[in-house]
């Protein structure tokens, strides 16, 4: 079974990791420099994730677009959903920052929230 | 259908000029361009000097009208309140050879009657012009020279001309015309978006498209040869800012490369000359910086590489035979011909347009002078020329003014809101009419600021700014528009 | 024309000034902050992505939550007024009482203190501002087309990054639709991220190294996820397009020379720019600040204080940095250092700093052996397993393996008075004999 070679995204150092399925029916991580390389390099074989940032309209004209991330990162094939349902959206301010926008993203049990305060 | 008395095709120097001229009298005039803004075909790149005269044969018409036209500058500037300043020439010669070019040069000065023209030692010069390469030997000094920013000429002149009566038409591109021998509007000229004026007599003043324009309404076949030009623009903190404007020895068909001090304050080097086949060709190459610096340096040594904050092109109108063709048609009743205006078109712009003032008056344009006429326009103070007791009292009368939008050149809100309120509605034009996004930054932090301003001032929607006119739009949509894909 | 007079003036509102104000203010000195635009935070403001404050927070925040949390630091304050929507007009220093202005200073420091700040807004119009002391944290400026002169044409849809971030984050304007990316820094790579999740489609990043300079989370993250094609060691030769983009020639790069027989067309309708930043110290030469060539940014003794006296530098207007985190550290040292200069502290003795064997600059430009000393530098190699070393008259003093370094990631070390007094137990290696602190990567 062929290696596949991933740099990890969970920090800024980007450790470049071999994922494997070997042996057979599990997945081994090398070249993580620390644990949370092990869980990304698992995940991203498995059920690949990315926390999504973005803006969202909002009804001021001062402050006209609203940013915002998932609290934790969302499983791949939710995000084009996600953002899209974003860009139909306008906020109603005023709005603090880590104030939930959207809760349990497409039942992944992952909120959106604002990431300024706004008013 | 609008009737006019004289219509002028092209909005160029020229044309604005003439357009400006002829306000003064009791007429119905109409200045078509084609494009959306004026000064946007051959003046929109235009090295911004106003020659001394010594350059062409006293024979010449150019010769002529570029010393003529010189001297009308300071009236110029009192009604119209364009930044010029005679900061003076200077040809440098490196060699006896070039010395003898100079000498030359020297006497077709004194039989073109230049005022003030010297021939200089290498101590004069030097002493002229302290930042010259030190191995000159001698050269020319025409004090009579300067420099000046040329769009805000244009602009300020049809400014002047529409104030006074002149209709301008933006966007209306001549492409056909109907003759008549019986009407007395012997003309209608049709524009590409289906518009059409009636005028009894045409000045051809369109520059690039003059030998179309001369096609269209039944005159002369003429040839216009695109030659392009580049050049360099420095940082107005750059040290090969020199305090005249440095010329070379001039070659057979070209004034050579020069080093600018502009008179914004940035220096600028070039242009080029290079013949092109197309109209449009306004590309710039890695190639010529390198040899326009190489020819800069030589000149100014302090002139640096470094200091580039950007480049561009521009397109000389020539026609055979190297002289202006300024003549009443020998072919087409009631059409002036106004073709081949390349460098010194500038300089002489004034003076071109006394002389098509009386080609038109000798073909029989009745001239009685109006006596509502006013030869100055508003001047828009500029908060980069104010030191802060004038500013603030400035802002406690305009707050726009207290509104910086471009920080590298020190451009108000006001000032952007001035431009648009006379018809500058795009990018280019509002910075060309105030400088802003011209400086440093090149528009990095001002554009989205001067973006909405144009959005209010001119009720145009983001989607519909563009940058010079159709098809240059600037933004495509908003955040939203467009749908998405997932992550592959 | 209002008069007003502070301790310190901060000129800008982003990560940098807020850091050096909340410093100086929470001493008990009167600080004014001025802002040009209308609200605080700086370019933190548009960059909505995650991965600030690893360092600072313990924490991976956005931009704008990062912004947040300065800005509520230094809100606490009482001693701060902020001046937003305000711009600076001119900036004067005093000479033996006389006021000059920024265009008769001709590059000369000012041996009086007395400095004079020229602030204009809607609201206030002029205002002269007068401190003792003022703090340089104007941020830097994008590179641009004209500095790097791509031929061809000059049609609408060249932007810089920067300004095609701002407008999407902020104005929620779309630049385009089909892209090209020059530049493979952390910006370009973050926007060819945010123009796909907009719904553009990017079509390739170019490169001119044959490295990419942005953090590789980021070519992974930005790039791989979307299977957006980078470049490497290729140039975009030539703008298309006349009124609009249409496309760009993309060329290869082999052994330093463009290969033009090799070259293809990418189309496209828009060019983002990241092709490098330049600190903005068109004030600081007005002041008569003298500049270094190396970083753009001013000339700083260990306390960073400019050439004039009295004037600091802190952010990315000194140097350009990659983390906030260090733009917070450095500026809240800055500030700390403002107050020992208005407190009339003596200056201790200082030591010239040398950029030594691979490394492009260090700052600050002077050392104090009696204090700690905070040093950021880059280098201008590409190497793994290289090895830092800063050393005294031979000596030296610190010798530190770093894993991976390259040019755009920035190197810190820190000599404290223990360094400087024992030394290192390495054998002298040559070097500057001559009390200059050398800092060389091998």
């Amino acid at each position: 079974m062929a290696e596949r070679s991933l740099v990890c995204i969970s920090c800024p150092i980007g450790c470049r990791l071999g994922v494997s399925e070997q042996p057979p029916g599990s997945i081994t991580v090398t070249g993580n420099k620390c644990s949370r390389g092990e869980v990304y390099g698992r995940e991203e074989m498995l059920a690949p994730k990315r926390v999504v940032t973005a803006t969202v309209l909002t009804d001021s004209g001062a402050v006209r677009r609203l940013p915002v991330k998932t609290t934790a990162p969302l499983p791949k094939e939710l995000i084009g959903g996600l953002l899209s349902a974003l860009y139909r959206m306008r906020i109603a301010l005023p709005v603090r920052c880590g104030q939930v926008i959207l809760h349990d993203v497409a039942g992944s049990g992952i909120d959106l929230v604002a990431t300024r305060s706004a008013e | 259908m609008e009737s006019y008395d004289v219509a002028i095709v092209g909005a160029g120097v020229t044309g604005a000029a003439i357009a400006r001229r002829l306000s003064a009298y009791s007429l119905d005039v109409a200045l078509l361009e084609k494009e959306c803004d004026v000064s946007f075909g051959v003046s929109k790149a235009n090295s911004g000097i106003i020659h001394a005269g010594f350059h062409h044969s006293p024979s010449s018409l150019k010769a002529r009208l570029e010393v003529l036209g010189n001297m009308m500058y300071d009236a110029l500037q009192r009604e119209l309140h364009f930044p010029f300043r005679r900061c003076g020439i200077v040809v440098a010669a490196f060699s006896i050879e070039e010395m003898k070019t100079v000498e030359r040069l020297y006497a077709q000065g004194l039989d073109n009657k230049v005022i003030g023209i010297e021939l200089c030692s290498r101590d004069r010069i030097l002493s002229l012009e302290p930042k010259l390469n030190p191995d000159v030997v001698g050269g020319l000094h025409a004090p009579s020279g300067g420099i000046i920013e040329p769009y805000r000429f244009v602009f300020s002149l049809v400014e002047s001309a529409c104030k006074n009566g002149v209709t301008l038409k933006r966007e209306f591109e001549v492409v056909e015309a109907e003759v008549s021998r019986v009407r007395r509007h012997r003309f209608v000229l049709r524009s590409r978006s289906g518009d059409a004026i009636r005028t009894r007599w045409v000045v051809n003043a369109a520059g690039l498209f003059a030998d179309e324009v001369s096609r269209i309404v039944g005159g002369e076949e003429l040839t216009i040869i695109p030659r392009k030009g580049e050049e360099f623009l420095m940082d107005r903190n750059a040290k090969g800012y020199p305090s005249r404007v440095v010329f070379p020895v001039p070659s057979p068909d070209s004034k050579g490369m020069l080093v600018i001090p502009t008179v914004e304050g940035t220096t600028m080097i070039g242009p080029t000359a290079i013949e092109v086949e197309d109209k449009e060709d306004l590309r710039t190459t890695h190639e010529n910086f390198e040899r326009v610096c190489a020819s800069a340096r030589r000149l100014v040594p302090s002139v640096s590489e470094r200091d580039i904050i950007t480049s561009f092109a521009g397109l000389r109108p020539t026609l055979a035979g190297n002289d202006f063709y300024i003549a009443v048609s020998q072919v087409q009743p009631h059409l002036i011909q106004v073709a081949g205006i390349q460098s010194p078109g500038l300089t002489a712009s004034p003076a071109i347009a006394e002389y098509v003032k009386d080609l038109l008056k000798q073909d029989g344009l009745p001239l009685v002078e109006r006596p509502d006429f006013d030869p100055a326009i508003e001047e828009v103070p500029r908060l980069r020329e104010l030191d802060p007791e004038a500013a603030d009292r400035l802002v406690q009368a305009n707050p726009d003014y207290g509104e910086v939008v471009c920080r590298c050149e020190t451009v108000s809100e006001a000032e952007v809101v001035a431009a648009i309120r006379r018809g500058h509605t795009t990018l280019d034009g509002v910075k060309f009419y105030t400088r802003a996004g011209m400086g440093r930054c090149q528009g990095g932090f001002c554009t989205y600021k001067t973006l909405k301003i144009i959005e209010r001032e001119a009720k145009l929607s983001l989607s519909e700014i563009t940058k010079r006119g159709e098809g240059s739009v600037v933004l495509g949509s908003t955040v939203g528009d467009l749908p998405v894909g997932g992550a592959s | 024309m209002k008069k007003r007079s502070y301790d310190t003036i901060v000129i800008g509102g982003g990560s940098a000034g807020l850091a050096a104000a909340a410093e100086i203010a929470g001493r008990g000195y009167r600080v004014a902050v001025l802002e040009r635009e209308l609200g605080l935070g700086g370019i933190l403001n548009q960059c909505i992505h995650n991965g600030f404050g690893l360092h600072y927070f313990k924490e991976e925040l956005t931009g704008p939550e990062y912004a947040e949390r300065m800005i509520d630091k230094s809100s606490r304050f009482p001693g701060i007024d902020f001046y937003l929507d305000s711009a600076v007009l001119d900036v004067k220093g005093l000479i033996g009482g006389e006021a000059r202005s920024g265009a008769e200073n001709d590059g000369k420091p000012q041996p009086d203190g007395g400095l004079v700040v020229y602030g204009i807004s809607k609201r206030e119009g002029i205002t002269e501002f007068t401190a003792a002391s003022i703090v340089l944290a104007m941020g830097c400026r994008e590179r641009n087309r004209g500095n790097i002169g791509i031929p061809g044409t000059r049609p609408a849809g060249v932007f810089t990054a920067g300004l095609a971030q701002r407008l999407v984050n902020v104005d929620g304007y779309i630049p385009g639709k089909e892209v090209v990316i020059v530049g493979s820094g952390d910006i370009g790579l973050i926007m060819a991220r945010r123009m796909t999740w907009v719904g553009a489609r990017v079509h390739g990043v170019v490169e001119i190294q044959p490295y990419p300079s942005g953090l590789t989370r980021n070519i992974a993250q930005c790039l791989n996820d979307f299977s957006i094609p980078l470049y490497l060691s290729h140039v975009v030769s030539e703008i298309h397009g006349r009124r609009r983009v249409e496309g760009v020639t993309i060329t290869p790069i082999e052994d330093h020379h463009e290969q033009p027989g090799k070259s293809f067309r990418l189309d496209c309708d828009t060019l983002l720019l990241s092709v490098g930043l330049v600190p903005d110290n068109e004030l600081s030469r007005r002041l008569g600040v003298v500049l270094n060539p190396e970083t753009g940014g001013p000339y700083v003794d260990a306390s960073l204080m400019t050439s004039v006296p009295g004037v600091f530098a802190c952010g990315n207007v000194l140097h350009v940095h990659d983390l906030v985190d260090w733009v917070t550290e450095e500026s809240s040292r800055c500030g700390s250092n403002v107050c020992d200069f208005l407190a009339g502290e003596a200056t201790p003795w200082q030591g010239a700093v040398a950029a030594g064997a691979n490394v492009k600059y260090v700052l600050p430009n002077r050392y104090t052996p009696s204090r700690k000393n905070v040093f950021y530098l880059r280098t201008l190699v590409v190497k793994n397993g290289a090895l830092l070393r800063a050393s005294l008259s031979g000596r030296t003093l610190l010798e530190r393996r770093l894993a991976h370094v390259q040019p755009s990631e920035m190197v810190t070390f820190t000599l404290g008075p223990d360094a400087f007094a024992g030394g290192h137990g390495a054998a002298a290696k040559g070097g500057l004999a001559d009390g200059r602190l050398e800092v060389s990567v091998e």
